[in-house]
């Protein structure tokens, strides 16, 4: 009877003696070990200066005040001689996001569809020239990349950080070819009878139906560059610096006491886009980390 | 008159063809050969050029006088660069070993059927998705004995409670290699979930109808089938253990002094801070070398997967 019962369900501690209740108790209790930064951060954005240094570090505000934030967003000083709080930082982040995304993740499908549906002799080995990318240590380029960037007379704008990111993004071709090796050849056969060319089946046939995959690249990737932090601060021009520069001269500036409200609210607004991305899109974000990890 | 004009046509059509059909042949390599130029650029010459340059003397300009092996002498001999790599060497295994104990841990859990799975997940993942430098902002205050944990915990009553690793100069790469599984631990568990999930149901009730015991079949059945997840894992969390920069910028900027420096910063820190170029560079090829190592294996297999595809 007790392996009757056992069979009909899958595996599970519970009929075995461990409490339902011990799991979900530990399982609430690393959850609340997790949240704990994100609630520290929230909290303490929403609350005086004054408060926080009377103590109150771990609990609801006292009093409900939107001053860090604003303070953050529009005011605070990120160096010298500029008080203008994140917001211009915010906009040169999107500024780069927005097209090395798009760009990067457009060109590792047609890579990935060149190298999986048009094989020629020595696919492989470009592929793998590619795919290397993705061990190197970038900050050993950072030397050299400045060189070039100020070579090409882009050290003033952000074309040279942009440029950069859509280099050291041609390792994602792994993904778009990896799964173009499923498309069905005959689909393209039969288009190439028809007379269509490269590009005319990558725009008219591959690229409308690998949107899904096409979805989870542009998300990594838009996290990944809005986050990026290495390239920015020694590729950007120091008047048009993204936003982890910003948060980063923010809370480093500091003179006299450190407002963390201010530096809680302004890390918050850092890393409000991904996390809007994160909740909106969560499954195409844990598909795209997954899909990277390598099945052996 | 009409064959005339038929043969000058056949010519004219060949004429055009010829170079089109030419260039229909190499199309595929036309349209790949600038992300393989750029790539061999940017990848592997910029590469050889930090190479050559450690090799050279070059302090605060590049200047192309032979050193020889001189500034990896001059590396080898840098306390500072022992203390990096004494602190990956504690820095690493934590970061790798933890996550990947705590993520198979937790994910084992997450898989019995639980209710609110997608909450849960949705709270353990979120660090993923944040920046090192967010990350280094708000863990840098909880970590400060003045205004973080310790702080609460005094005021909590647990006067005795010592947590002051991020200012102390022997325990302060653990309080980065906190924060590091912190941001990872989520990810891994990710992965482990879609290992187990991957299982088939029926070899568990074979074995159970052997009367296998529980420990047994977690022993001699799951853990074998998520060995490609942890494989995948440690090939994702290690190459980026050996990177860590953002980091240790943000959270320490290698202090207290400069006792919780990695490699990755302190080659940063030799480019950028100190004008010590050629040094710099020796110390990013014995980074490179280190990656190059762990891709290694990545590559085997990703080699034998694609023979068993094309074959």
């Amino acid at each position: 009877m007790k392996i009757l019962e056992l069979v009909t369900g899958k595996l599970s501690f519970t009929k075995l003696g461990f409490s339902k209740l011990a799991i979900y108790v530990t399982l609430a209790g690393m959850a609340a070990m997790f949240l704990l930064p994100a609630w520290f951060a929230f909290v303490n954005s929403l609350k005086s200066l004054g408060e926080i240094q009377a103590g109150n570090l771990l609990y609801l505000p006292q009093v409900w005040t939107i001053e860090g934030w604003r303070k953050a967003w529009g005011g605070a000083c990120t160096g010298a001689s500029s008080c203008a709080g994140l917001a211009p930082y915010f906009k040169n982040s999107f500024i780069v996001v927005i097209p090395a995304t798009l760009l990067s993740t457009l060109w590792a499908c047609f890579n990935g569809y060149i190298l999986s549906k048009w094989r020629f002799r020595g696919a492989d080995l470009v592929f793998f020239v590619l795919l290397f990318g993705s061990f190197l240590p970038w900050g050993l380029y950072l030397l050299p990349l400045t060189r070039i960037v100020d070579w090409l007379g882009l050290s003033n704008s952000l074309l040279g950080l942009i440029l950069v990111h859509l280099m050291y993004s041609l390792p994602l071709t792994l993904f778009f070819r990896n799964h173009f090796v499923g498309f069905p050849d005959d689909l393209i056969k039969a288009a190439r009878i028809d007379g269509a060319g490269l590009f005319t089946i990558f725009w008219r046939i591959v690229l409308p139906t690998c949107k899904p995959m096409f979805v989870v690249v542009l998300i990594m990737q838009f996290t990944a560059i809005w986050n990026d932090f290495m390239f920015s601060l020694v590729l950007s021009p120091s008047h048009a610096q993204p936003v982890t520069v910003g948060l980063n001269n923010l809370t480093n500036s500091q003179t006299g006491s450190p407002e963390y409200n201010v530096y809680m609210a302004a890390a918050f607004i850092t890393s409000l886009p991904t996390i809007v991305v994160y909740i909106l899109a969560g499954k195409y974000f844990v598909r795209g980390l997954t899909a990277g990890a390598v099945k052996g | 008159m009409a064959q005339a004009k038929y043969q000058f046509r056949y010519q004219l059509k060949h004429q055009i063809e010829r170079p089109i059909s030419w260039l229909g042949n190499y199309l595929p390599q036309l349209a790949i050969s600038p992300a393989l130029l750029l790539s061999l650029i940017f990848f592997y010459v910029l590469a050889a050029w930090v190479g050559v340059l450690s090799l050279t003397h070059s302090t605060t300009f590049a200047e192309y006088s032979w050193a020889g092996l001189d500034q990896y002498r001059q590396l080898w001999n840098d306390e500072f660069w022992w203390l990096a790599l004494g602190n990956l060497l504690k820095f690493a295994p934590l970061c790798v070993g933890v996550p990947l104990l705590l993520g198979c841990f937790l994910a084992i859990l997450m898989d019995q059927k639980i209710r609110g799975e997608d909450a849960l997940r949705t709270i353990y993942m979120y660090p993923i998705a944040l920046s090192f430098v967010v990350a280094g902002t708000v863990w840098r205050w909880l970590l400060a004995p003045d205004t973080g944990i310790e702080a609460w915990l005094h005021r909590a009553g647990f006067d005795n409670v010592q947590f002051d690793w991020i200012v102390s100069s022997d325990k302060a790469i653990y309080a980065l290699a906190i924060v590091a599984i912190w941001h990872s631990t989520g990810f891994v568990m990710a992965l482990f979930i879609a290992g187990l999930r991957s299982i088939d149901d029926a070899v568990f009730k074979a074995a159970m109808i052997d009367g296998a015991s529980l420990p047994r079949i977690y022993w001699s059945i799951v853990l074998p089938a998520l060995r490609p997840t942890v494989f995948s894992a440690v090939l994702i969390l290690l190459p980026a253990t050996l990177k860590t920069f953002d980091l240790v910028m943000v959270l320490t900027n290698g202090g207290p002094g400069r006792s919780s420096i990695l490699p990755a910063y302190y080659m940063f820190d030799m480019f950028f801070v100190r004008d010590q170029m050629g040094q710099g560079a020796a110390s990013g090829m014995i980074i490179l070398m280190m990656c190059v190592t762990v891709a290694v294996p990545y590559i085997m297999v990703e080699l034998r997967r694609q023979r068993r595809e094309n074959t």
